[in-house]
């Protein structure tokens, strides 16, 4: 069997005493950021960037890969023992698990949480490995124009789960685009938008741009209103859960699963759109659907186990097409264009240790996230409460020594604190900052993809929906945008990210 | 009815995307179109620019005949002293060095919190500043002076 062969290599190459450090540190620091207040998993990989470009390039995706996943993990206990969802992937688990926390059962909620992740990632793993090989074999058939459609879809899918006005986030992505584009055009070496600065010619660092908008924006938003976050609970107790509790949870953790690792492939979602999926739909079929929103184990073990699984699945399209689906994942591509890989369907082929290995990392980091978690959850509950006065400083300096390392020079730390300022004040605009940030890694690429597809077509824009692959991702894509301004289908998004 | 009190959102983002599109326009037009078969490159700038422009023009239309959201409070403060502490911190960090530099940096943008106290905030600087010389600048070797060249002839 050659998928045996093949995790075997991976095996081998997560296994190494190095790479298992790292994954721990990934998941270890992963879950402390999705516990501690006002720090997502975008910002702290952003931060940490420039410290990993020193390590060789799996290590360095094996712990970026382990902060994500785990930071999924920490956002769960905040959602349980605060009611304050850590990520926005938790938010509907805060709504059945903050009342079973109320209820003295915050120890069961923790656990159900982490057994449901642990199996959703197990299975999320094994569909990594047998769908991404072959999808990256049909997608290394792509020629130009079904590269610059699929990017297009990929953006426009990344408008259906932005925030605020659909309006405003196209307008983001659009200008993700130009800002993309700054610094020496890659065909004729023609300078644009540099205004004369010859720091510029380079383009604008992405990691500049992501700690910025993700970094500084969202602490100037958080100082807004400072609340102290108060735990019901001061120390879990009684973490294993009842015989009833058990035969509860596995058909909802299965169903969270399965919904959770199919949505989690599709351009623009992650781990977000299979926990709100996961929730709603368990309540429509579980037979305890009176007790949702009162404590309903079923609750907490769909939308845990839907996250954990989209949150690894998204690693498909970046693996295999080099699409980011969120912007995390945008990071990560950005993290393997400075190792010098070139993301795309011929990772596989021709990264294969890095493929695999990055792929049974995820699964020992599961294994890791457990062993973390649960024995070590009076520690996490300590964390929820850190001030944010202390935090936000300290997330100031990592952003401000981060940055400058980069490439040695002030001025990555001016253009830091500008895009802090823009970040901000788009915020506050309903201006959505992760489409833009997909847009502006995308932004090359679909250039020299459109430049390729009209070369080939002697300058014909409709090779775009001729060619069948292209017309359908297209097609895709506009759909995407058409449910999304669905009048229904747009309030259920608000109301999603109510609370938030 | 008036946009900026009824929808400054959609009226601010509008004017926003417009300006930058038509700046970006005009730029573009020193870059050489080319032609589709030869993009050149101004030509994916340029359909760019018209997009942003249209998306303003629309986001400024709608703020006219539709009401939003109002803008919420604005952390000016914090806006304010985190933007400065950053630009303070690149303005010294290679000169006075990271001893300077990172005390500076977290006490400027302590002041941004409501519960700001000077005890507190010069803890957390004296701890920050220890961490950080010990983990990047020694432990990772980041190429930043702990005492810098304004000290040291």
């Amino acid at each position: 069997m050659e998928l045996i062969a093949n995790l075997g290599l991976g095996l081998s190459t997560a296994m190494t005493p190095l790479n298992l450090l790292y994954c721990l540190a990934g998941v270890f620091l992963g879950t402390l950021i999705g516990v501690l207040p006002g720090l997502g998993p975008t910002a702290t990989i952003a931060m940490l960037l420039p410290v990993t470009f020193s390590l060789p390039p799996v290590s360095s995706l094996i712990m970026l890969a382990g902060i994500y996943y785990g930071s999924q993990y920490g956002g769960s206990t905040t959602s349980i023992l605060v009611n304050v969802p850590g990520e926005a992937a938790s938010v509907v688990t805060a709504l059945d698990g903050y009342q079973m926390a109320r209820k003295g059962r915050a120890g069961v909620a923790l656990a159900t949480a982490a057994i449901g992740s642990f199996f959703a990632g197990t299975v999320a793993t094994v569909v990594l490995a047998l769908f991404a090989p072959p999808l990256a074999e049909i997608a290394l058939k792509f020629g130009p124009a079904e590269f610059f459609s699929l990017m297009v879809l990929g953006l426009l899918a990344s408008l259906v789960l932005a925030r605020g006005s659909l309006l405003h986030a196209t307008g983001m992505v659009v200008l993700g685009l130009l800002l993309g584009l700054v610094g020496a055009d890659i065909t004729t070496g023609t300078q644009r938008f540099t205004f004369g600065m010859a720091r510029l010619s380079d383009g604008i660092g992405f990691v500049v741009v992501a700690m910025g908008m993700f970094g500084l924006a969202e602490i100037v938003r958080n100082l807004e209103d400072e609340d102290d976050r108060s735990l019901i609970v001061k120390k879990v107790s009684n973490l294993m859960p009842t015989k009833e509790d058990w035969k509860r949870m596995v058909a909802p953790i299965l169903r969270g699963t399965a919904i959770g690792s199919v949505l989690g492939i599709l351009p623009g979602s992650g781990s977000i759109l299979g926990s709100f999926a996961a929730y709603a739909i368990e309540k429509k079929v579980s037979k305890h659907s009176a007790e949702f929103g009162s404590g309903a184990i079923e609750g907490v073990a769909a939308p845990e186990s839907a996250n954990n699984a989209g949150a690894q699945t998204s690693f498909i399209p970046m693996l295999t097409l080099g699409i980011p689906s969120n912007p995390v994942m945008a990071l990560m591509i950005g993290a393997m264009i400075i190792q010098g890989i070139q993301p795309g369907p011929s990772v596989i082929s021709e990264q294969p240790a890095l493929f695999w290995g990055i792929i049974v990392s995820m699964w020992i980091g599961n294994l890791f996230l457990v062993v973390l978690n649960l024995p070590l959850v009076g520690m996490w509950v300590r964390m929820v409460s850190v001030p944010y006065q202390f935090l936000f400083p300290a997330i100031l300096v990592f952003c401000g020594i981060g940055v400058f390392s980069l490439n040695n020079t002030e001025f990555d730390v001016f253009v830091m604190a500008i895009f802090g300022v823009v970040g901000y004040i788009f915020v506050k605009l309903d201006c959505e900052p992760a489409p833009m940030l997909l847009a502006f890694i995308l932004g090359p690429m679909m250039e020299e993809y459109l430049r390729r597809a009209l070369l080939l077509s002697r300058g014909d824009p409709m090779i775009l929906i001729q060619r069948p692959i292209s017309a359908v991702m297209l097609g895709l894509g506009v759909l995407a945008i058409v449910v999304a301004s669905l009048p229904m289908f747009y309030k259920k998004r608000e109301e999603a990210f109510q609370g938030d | 009815m008036n946009p900026i009190r009824n929808n400054a959102k959609d009226f601010l983002t509008g004017v926003i995307y417009v300006a930058i599109g038509v700046v970006a326009a005009l730029l573009s037009r020193d870059y050489g179109m080319g032609s589709a078969v030869k993009m050149g490159p101004g030509y994916f700038p340029t359909i760019l620019s018209g997009l942003l422009i249209v998306i303003g023009a629309i986001s400024i239309i709608r703020s006219f005949f539709k009401s939003g959201t109002p803008l919420g409070r604005i952390a000016w403060k914090g806006l304010f002293l985190v933007a400065v502490a950053t630009v303070l911190f690149g303005l010294v960090v290679r000169g006075a060095g990271l001893v300077i530099a990172l005390p500076a940096l977290v006490l400027v943008a302590s002041l941004a919190s409501t519960r700001f106290r000077w005890g507190h905030a010069l803890a957390m600087a004296a701890g920050v500043t220890v961490f950080c010389i010990l983990v990047f600048q020694i432990g990772l070797g980041v190429p930043l002076p702990i005492i810098g060249s304004w000290f040291v002839d």
